[in-house]
């Protein structure tokens, strides 16, 4: 609250000369510390309206800034709207904008009182200024006050085909605004989204999109005429705009192309039958092989958009470069998606925020595709500084990554890790060894060795870890562990983790005739123990007597029936309930069904081993760079990317009228600029389009003609700035 | 009406929540929007939050989302352990929380519907970039002294909740960032802080330039700044090491100059990320930088010099720690010398390294600089200053451990810090700056500078 009553006190000692000037009685410098306290909020108020009453602007905005810093704090100031409102018109412009900013917070909750200004916006949308007509633009849409929806189309219709594109940019975002406050406007501002589409200022671009994303996703049909014109913007977009772009035309794409993944997945086919009809002649396999290239080409549209997006990898924006990458993740052919690696790996370097998002996004791309990331595998490792979520995500990146050539590098890296003092890291380590263990057999007993080893660590979390990754592993291969799994028992008696003990003690169970003399000693410990022991440990126990007096009822039955005494009288209902369930299945009685006669069946089952898998795996089924990606599930206002159809739509939908467009641009402009209206700014064929992108990224050129840069690019600069 | 939350003590609105907290856990995806239009806006809110969790400044661009939103990142922060550690993206039933934290704030977005997250993330950064560029530091102090102009930025900078205006030189133009001169003189004449011209920039072909730009004193610097970033192994053999170069300038030129810069050895950037002003298609078949800069201070260009190219690493660490079984105390000793400095000084030598959790305290003196060690934090820090080659800095002494804990597993990691002036380590040289398109003739100066960035040594 200081630092607060600090604020208010300064803002007001600012105030103080110029209101002693003015004799303003209101405020006296005396009381700064009255502004930041809630007993004064009437009185102030009161002062507020005065102030704003008053024929000084100082004092107006003096009034303004104390009223903006209380929306600030989230304080309530609704109640000064009707003294607030009456400023809309001032001659300020920042009284102006102050009070623009008061009216988009209250005027929803003082619709009528919101009226009043309307008038003012209506009349500053005419004002031969083209910043003036836009703000008016931005503030009578972001009102929301559902009585002037008629006046807000109007408004925007109108803006739609200002001249100016700023206008017009103002104009796609009121369409969203506008739709939120209203939806049954749908079909109008599909209209006039279908109009701003056509535009051909990258300024409108971006946010045109923006609002096609939001009103009306489906309308892909409205997307076909002006696919060419976006995918030749592109670089020219502000950069925000971008990445709406991108994640727009990769939906698209996935609608109207057919796959470029397929054509590989033939070829091996192909080259699979080929094996096996190996006395065709080689001719014949030859032509073959040249059918089967030759029936994927792809469409010079899809070529066009990943061509235009690589560059995009080189921007500075973490955003735009993931943008990119995703779509060169779901649309370009597997060999091609390679490129965008390296610029991944480059925003790792940037804040964790960001980072976070990219190892999500890389740990998904790594799992199918290792090859990607394989160069770039000293980039994931991990520092001791990073915060413990980055550590992990890089250790799920290198696991992944982790092959047959690299395997004993990465051991010796983890080595290090399992010794962090970040404890959580630590057991995360011991986890990933054991999936590079099963994953790649050749290490499996070399990891084997290693997680015994870190038994006698000193640290429990470590310990336990490393007891439940080792069952893990033993399931898989458990003939010839007879050793380890002694060593494990002779551990119970230190180990205090529950996770760990049941571990133990499952494995013991499982295997108990591997072990005849070890386990009913291990039961009898246990039983000792099984008051204090935690519910997961109890459970174990249960299973572990009953698994004993199947194989070795003889040495075990009294303590098993101990057991299950205890078993039965204890707190937990799961563990009474179990109970209940053994003692049916393995001691019979006449009530007992049928099934107690398998019960060495059921207990001592072949298990399959489990499986240790990546969390990342599968999920790119959700569009990579997304919120539901980030999250593992969907989230509010997905958008589903389809899969490849079989067959491509026709593609002559894209084909846009040479003619007509020159003439539309050039209406546009006013008159048209000598001869060479269309080759300036974009036209349909490729090097063209090299060139304005060339110029036009860069080179917003200027009128500057002074300069040598080439010719052509100089004129097109100039045409282009015009 | 206010909700309780900053005002009240910081427990009242946490025990609410953990009514709700079972939310959290709870699919979002049932909660599909009553009409299909409420979902749209890409930003809905920002709340500022600062260290103790006082919500300090709150901005809307849609319908007010309740700031009782944020318990939810509460929670979270809570979980965990460190402010580092709290998850960027938090779900809640109807809103998801996106957050950055820098400066010891938290900047956390509030959002309604699917976005990519890198879009919000890459915002909320520029927004802290911009505060900082307005106001030199970027603290709560700060935002809340100068709460009217912080507003009206954020106003400019999105609009319903999709960026505007996010350049600083266009946010200048519209919003003139407070000086002191300029905070008398309004005092004093009653001006404003808005510009009182229209941005003309924004509709320009060159957003990123404002206009009628005037110097007496035309200049150019240009500053390259490379960081290494190594991982040590304790035999003093490099793991990893790559380089991270940015071009960082400082450019006040008239009217609007065309600039190319070239480079003598281009082919030494692996990968390059550019500011929007440079051309893509001219670095791509001349590797020359060809812009037209903003004004000011800008980042023309980072890039990054592979760890295949063997990186020079200009210091080396000897250490010597250890702990024995049994014994509550232990030997620590570093020394610090130069290695591959091409010749040039090495200053601002800083040794940081946490130690493990048993460790009581240090007894250590130092060859030349200040250390101190924090039993609190168990952090070690050593200000070394300059790296004298004829007589190398070193840091000796005894370390006391809790009795009874048996000996730490890991010895600690070694960060360091250094600079070393004129030298690009990676090797390169820029070759010359031409400018066109205007008459005078600038002055133009290039800076080198080489930096540790993630500098480890395992011991």
């Amino acid at each position: 609250m200081s630092g607060n009553g600090l604020t208010y006190s300064e803002q007001g000692g600012e105030a103080a000369p110029e209101l002693a000037q003015e004799a303003a009685p209101t405020v006296t410098p005396s009381t700064p510390a009255a502004f930041g306290l809630f007993s004064s909020d009437t009185k102030k108020n009161e002062d507020l309206k005065q102030m704003l009453e008053s024929s000084k602007d100082s004092a107006k905005l003096d009034a303004m800034k104390r009223i903006v810093g209380m929306i600030a704090k989230g304080k309530n100031a609704s109640e000064l709207f009707p003294a607030v409102v009456k400023n809309v018109a001032s001659k300020n412009i920042e009284i102006k904008k102050l009070v623009y900013v008061y009216l988009m917070r209250y005027a929803e909750e003082q619709q009528d009182l919101a009226l009043l200004s309307i008038s003012t916006f209506q009349r500053a949308l005419k004002d031969p200024n083209q910043l003036i007509r836009a703000s008016a633009l931005r503030v009578l849409s972001s009102i929301r006050v559902p009585i002037i929806v008629p006046i807000m189309m109007l408004a925007i219709k109108e803006a739609s085909s200002d001249l100016s594109p700023y206008v017009r940019k103002n104009a796609a975002h009121a369409i969203q605004k506008l739709y939120s406050l209203d939806p049954d406007q749908k079909e109008m501002l599909i209209e006039v989204i279908e109009k701003l589409l056509k535009d051909r200022s990258t300024l409108v671009a971006g946010s045109v999109v923006m609002a096609f994303e939001e009103v009306c996703p489906d309308r892909i049909d409205l997307i076909h005429k002006n696919y060419r014109k976006l995918c030749n913007l592109l670089v020219d977009v502000e950069e925000w705009g971008q990445v709406v772009i991108i994640h727009m035309l990769t939906r698209y794409a996935r609608t109207q192309f057919v796959s470029p993944w397929k054509s590989r997945r033939f070829l091996e086919d192909n080259a699979l039958k080929h094996e096996n009809n190996f006395y065709e002649s080689d001719e014949e396999q030859k032509e073959k092989d040249q059918k089967l290239k030759t029936t994927y080409t792809m469409d010079p549209d899809h070529r066009l958009l990943l061509r235009n997006t690589k560059p995009l990898l080189q921007s500075r924006n973490a955003a735009v470069v993931m943008a990119v990458a995703q779509l060169y993740w779901h649309l370009a052919p597997k060999s091609e998606a390679g490129i965008v690696s390296k610029s991944l790996v480059r925003l790792l370097r940037s804040n964790r925020e960001v980072q976070y998002i990219v190892l999500q996004n890389i740990a998904t791309m790594s799992i199918q595709r290792k090859g990607m990331f394989e160069p770039y595998l000293k980039s994931f490792y991990v520092r001791s500084t990073d915060p413990t979520m980055i550590k992990t995500l890089k250790l799920e990146i290198l696991t992944n990554l982790a092959n047959e050539a690299n395997i004993s590098t990465l051991l010796r890296e983890f080595q290090t890790y399992v010794k962090s003092q970040d404890k959580q890291f630590a057991a995360a380590t011991i986890q990933a060894i054991g999936r590079c263990a099963t994953n790649i057999t050749e290490v499996t007993d070399t990891c084997l060795n290693g997680l015994v080893c870190l038994l006698s660590n000193r640290d429990e979390i470590v310990v336990a870890e490393s007891v439940v990754v080792i069952k893990k592993l033993l399931q898989t291969q458990p003939a010839h562990h007879g050793e380890i799994i002694k060593h494990m028992a002779k551990l119970l008696d230190n180990i205090t983790v529950p996770v760990a003990r049941a571990s133990i003690l499952w494995l013991i169970g499982e295997y108990c005739e591997r072990v005849p003399k070890i386990a009913p000693d291990v039961l009898r410990k246990t039983a000792k123990s099984f008051t204090n022991e935690d519910d997961l440990v109890k459970l174990q126990i249960l299973n572990l007597g009953a698994k004993l007096y199947l194989t070795n009822s003889k040495q075990t039955k009294l303590l098993t029936q101990y057991v299950l005494n205890l078993g039965k009288y204890d707190q937990s209902y799961d563990i009474r309930d179990r109970t209940r369930f053994i003692r049916q299945l393995i001691v019979p009685n006449e009530k007992s069904g049928a099934l107690s006669k398998y019960a060495k069946k059921i207990f001592l089952a072949q298990k399959p081993a489990p499986l240790l898998e990546s969390p990342f795996k599968d999920r790119d089924h959700f569009q990579l760079g997304t919120l539901s990606h980030t999250l593992n599930s969907r989230a509010t206002g997905y958008l589903e990317l389809s899969d490849w159809p079989e067959v491509a739509p026709d593609p002559s939908v894209r084909n846009v009228d040479v003619a007509e467009s020159a003439k539309e641009w050039t209406g546009i402009l006013g008159k048209p600029k000598k001869e060479k209206p269309t080759e300036k700014f974009y036209s349909e064929s490729e090097e063209e389009e090299d060139e304005s992108a060339s110029t036009s990224s860069s080179g917003k050129c200027l009128e500057s003609t002074a300069f040598s840069l080439p010719g052509k690019l100089c004129l097109q600069n100039c045409l282009v700035h015009k | 009406m206010l909700p309780a939350r900053g005002a009240g003590p910081a427990g009242e609105a946490r025990e609410e929540l953990s009514g709700g907290g079972a939310c959290v856990e709870s699919t979002f995806g049932g909660f599909a929007p009553a009409q299909p239009g409420a979902a749209a806006a890409m930003i809905h809110s920002l709340f500022l939050i600062n260290a103790s969790g006082d919500i300090f400044l709150e901005k809307h661009w849609k319908s007010v989302v309740s700031r009782s939103v944020c318990d939810y990142f509460f929670e979270a922060q809570e979980r965990a352990s460190e402010a580092e550690n709290v998850p960027p993206v938090i779900p809640t039933p109807h809103h998801y929380l996106l957050s950055v934290y820098r400066h010891k704030i938290f900047f956390v977005a509030v959002i309604q519907s699917e976005v990519p997250p890198l879009f919000v993330i890459e915002f909320l950064h520029r927004v802290v970039d911009t505060f900082q560029d307005y106001f030199g530091v970027c603290s709560e102090v700060i935002i809340k002294d100068n709460v009217v102009v912080v507003y009206e930025v954020l106003e400019e900078m999105l609009d319903n909740g999709f960026p505007l205006a996010t350049e600083s030189n266009i946010l200048k133009e519209l919003i003139k960032p407070p000086t002191i001169l300029r905070t008398v003189v309004n005092t004093i004449t009653g001006s404003t802080n808005v510009g009182d011209q229209l941005p003309t920039g924004q509709l320009s072909v060159v957003p990123w330039r404002r206009t009628g730009v005037k110097y007496t004193n035309n200049e150019a610097y240009f500053d390259v700044i490379e960081e290494i970033d190594a991982i040590i192994d304790k035999s003093g053999s490099t793991i990893t090491a790559e380089i991270q170069g940015v071009i960082d300038a400082c450019v006040k030129l008239t009217g609007m100059p065309d600039l190319t810069l070239s480079f003598m050895n281009p082919r030494l950037l692996d990968d390059v990320s550019f500011h929007p002003c440079v051309r893509f298609k001219r670095w791509e078949s001349e590797r020359i930088l060809s812009f037209i800069p903003p004004d000011g201070n800008f980042r023309l260009l980072s890039y990054h010099v592979s760890a295949q190219n063997l990186v020079a690493i200009p210091v080396y660490v000897k250490h010597n720690i250890s702990f024995r079984d049994g014994s509550s105390l232990g030997r620590f000793e570093i020394t610090v010398g130069p290695k591959q400095t091409m010749g040039k000084t090495v200053e601002g030598v800083m040794v940081t390294s946490q130690m493990p959790k048993s460790v009581l305290n240090m007894t250590l003196t130092p060859s030349q600089g200040t250390h101190v060690f924090d039993p609190v934090t168990k952090l070690l820090s050593w200000d070394v200053g300059k790296i004298n080659p004829q007589k190398l800095p070193s840091l000796k002494g005894s370390v006391s451990l809790q009795a009874g804990t048996s000996k730490p597993d890991e010895n600690p990691t070694i960060n360091l810090q250094f600079k070393i002036q004129q030298l690009a380590i990676s090797g390169l040289k820029v070759n010359r700056l031409d400018m066109y398109g205007e008459k005078y003739k600038p002055f133009k100066g290039i800076k080198y500078m080489t930096k540790a960035g993630k500098f480890q040594v395992r011991t």
